[in-house]
């Protein structure tokens, strides 16, 4: 009786399990699908076969109509070039904003977080104006400015800074820190879940940008992969859908393996990210 | 006395790189946006002048102003709701010990990193007329083709069923996290007085999540303002404009109608909208504070 009991409460469950599982097979199919298209011949793009001949010839092709790896260089140092300068002047706002009550912080906080809100891309009309007369259309510093000071980098840090407790930094005074001593030793190491978590979601937000860059370059030179692909992609271009899916998937996968290898570190960065 | 001073005086210091980038590109912008939807669009032979609410006037008439704006409601209904509820599925299914939890969860999340560029090029071959995977599909059933992102009355729904299966990975792992703070207790509790577990969902669990729901409403509403990439790839906000969006808009007013006063009035337009938004927020925000 016992047995039969725990076994009918266990049905649930193992529904529970299958369905989560399909969903999962579901969700995953879009991109287990381009995998498909981009490593078999184009005639086999839609006629599934198991026997179906592997192929790299889709990814040469793909290189060889777009300069993809210099795309992918020019995303990482642009990617690196914006992490930088956000760590550096995140962590010296924050460090002001967390530990200086000086006069106008409150207002001044405020007004650093606008810039949550009202992201530089959706001022596109105006912040390419700016660019234009510093000259810096066409320039891969010209991308990452606008989002260098990050309001939500300075936000988190400031919060991360704020939990640290004052007599470390008493301490570290005391053996003759000073204020960038104090920052250096005590602030920022303490803070390096916030700053992992930061980096990860900033990385992972400007691989993916593609308003703001598409709007900027106009040369191979400066162009990042998401607008590279958005070019190589768009309807007009004719290219055939096999070499298309081989070439997303080049453009996503450095992003995608860097995914696969920390998933959880990536999961608790977004989550850590979203809540604070 | 002097070390009160050099509170303001290092505050200040280590604030300032930081500010000087906020203010231009994101405090000045906003304000010159504003002075310059006051003005006309200047030409070789015309300077821009004062023209007042005029720009605001040519908006109010502008069909595709309107068409654009309701698109942008439809969007943001048709993604959210759907997006939300998928996304508490996906938590409380991974949110028990089931076999290859991590795969799963996994497989829920992965669409979330791809840039929304890649997920419009692996999409747009789904709703391609007859060749596509989906006519393709529909042919096995005996269906005729069908051109999704073609037709006006299907293309938005099309770039709607895209949007879902990008986003609601990104919000599962919210009520993830909402999820480990629910005590174990409630679940035994609810079970020892009889209740049926779509009873605790319902009394018990989905209340506690509406913080949550809440937080992940307010900034998919944003989100979904800023959400355009897809439309270069997959539309350009055709046919007709039935896919058309607000910042795809101002995009297209400024940089190939090159009418950047007019661009810059639906600007106002979207900032007045986000600034709304905000207002909610902290209204919510507030009122999360005083629930807990």
């Amino acid at each position: 009786m016992n047995s039969l009991r725990s076994s009918f409460s266990n049905l649930p469950n193992a529904l529970e399990t299958v369905a989560a599982w399909f969903l999962a097979l579901f969700w995953i199919a879009p991109l287990v699908y381009a995998f498909w298209a981009a490593f078999h011949p184009s005639q086999y793009a839609v006629h599934f076969d198991i026997f179906a001949p592997l192929t790299l010839d889709n990814l040469r092709e793909a290189l060889s109509r777009a300069p993809f790896l210099r795309y992918a260089f020019n995303t990482f140092i642009l990617v690196t070039t914006i992490l930088f300068a956000q760590l550096v002047l995140c962590t010296l706002a924050a460090y002001a904003f967390a530990r200086y009550r000086f006069f106008g912080s409150n207002i001044a906080f405020a007004l650093v977080l606008v810039q949550l809100m009202i992201t530089p891309e959706i001022l596109i009309v105006e912040n390419y104006g700016t660019l234009a007369r510093f000259d810096l259309i066409d320039t891969i510093l010209g991308i990452g400015l606008p989002y260098m000071a990050s309001a939500f980098g300075i936000f988190l840090l400031r919060q991360a800074f704020k939990s640290t407790p004052k007599e470390l930094e008493e301490a570290a005074r005391l053996e003759g820190c000073g204020v960038f001593g104090v920052l250096w030793r005590v602030y920022v190491p303490l803070a390096r879940p916030t700053y992992i978590a930061y980096a990860l979601v900033s990385v992972s937000h400007h691989w993916n940008n593609f308003l703001w860059p598409l709007v900027v370059t106009n040369s191979v030179e400066t162009r990042p992969l998401t607008v590279g692909l958005g070019i190589f992609g768009a309807p007009e271009s004719g290219v055939d859908w096999s070499i298309i899916s081989a070439a997303t998937l080049m453009s996503v996968a450095p992003l995608l393996i860097a995914f696969l290898l920390f998933q959880k570190q990536f999961v608790q960065s977004f989550m850590h990210a979203g809540i604070k | 006395m002097s070390r009160n001073i050099m509170r303001h005086v290092y505050g200040w210091l280590l604030l300032t790189p930081a500010a000087i980038l906020l203010i231009a590109f994101t405090h000045y912008p906003t304000v010159a946006t504003v002075i310059d939807s006051l003005f006309s669009k200047g030409s070789a032979i015309r300077p821009s002048r004062f023209v007042g609410l005029a720009n605001y006037a040519m908006l109010v008439d502008d069909p595709i102003f309107w068409k654009v704006l309701t698109n942008n409601a439809w969007f943001a209904l048709g993604t959210i709701p759907t997006s939300i509820l998928l996304a508490i599925a996906m938590a409380l299914l991974v949110n028990r010990a089931i076999p290859g939890r991590s795969l799963v969860r996994m497989a829920y999340f992965t669409p979330t990193i791809l840039p929304m560029i890649a997920v419009a090029n692996i999409w747009l071959f789904f709703y391609t007329p007859d060749i596509g995977l989906i006519d393709q599909a529909a042919g096995w059933f005996g269906f005729d083709g069908h051109n999704w992102l073609g037709d006006p009355a299907t293309v938005l729904p099309a770039i709607i069923v895209m949007t879902i299966w990008k986003e609601a990975g990104f919000f599962m792992i919210f009520y993830l996290a909402a999820l480990q703070n629910v005590p174990p207790e409630l679940e035994e509790a609810a079970r020892l007085e009889g209740s049926t577990r779509w009873y605790y969902f319902r009394r018990v669990l989905f209340p506690l999540l509406m913080p949550t729901t809440l937080f992940v409403m307010i900034n998919a509403v944003l989100n979904s303002f800023k959400l355009v990439d897809h439309l270069f790839v997959l539309t350009k906000g055709g046919p007709d404009n039935a896919s058309n969006l607000l910042l795809y808009y101002i995009f297209e007013s400024a940089f190939s109608y090159f009418d950047t006063n007019y661009a810059a009035t639906l600007t106002v337009i979207l900032l007045g909208l986000l600034a709304v938004m905000a207002l909610m927020q902290f209204y919510v925000l507030d009122k999360r504070v005083h629930y807990r």
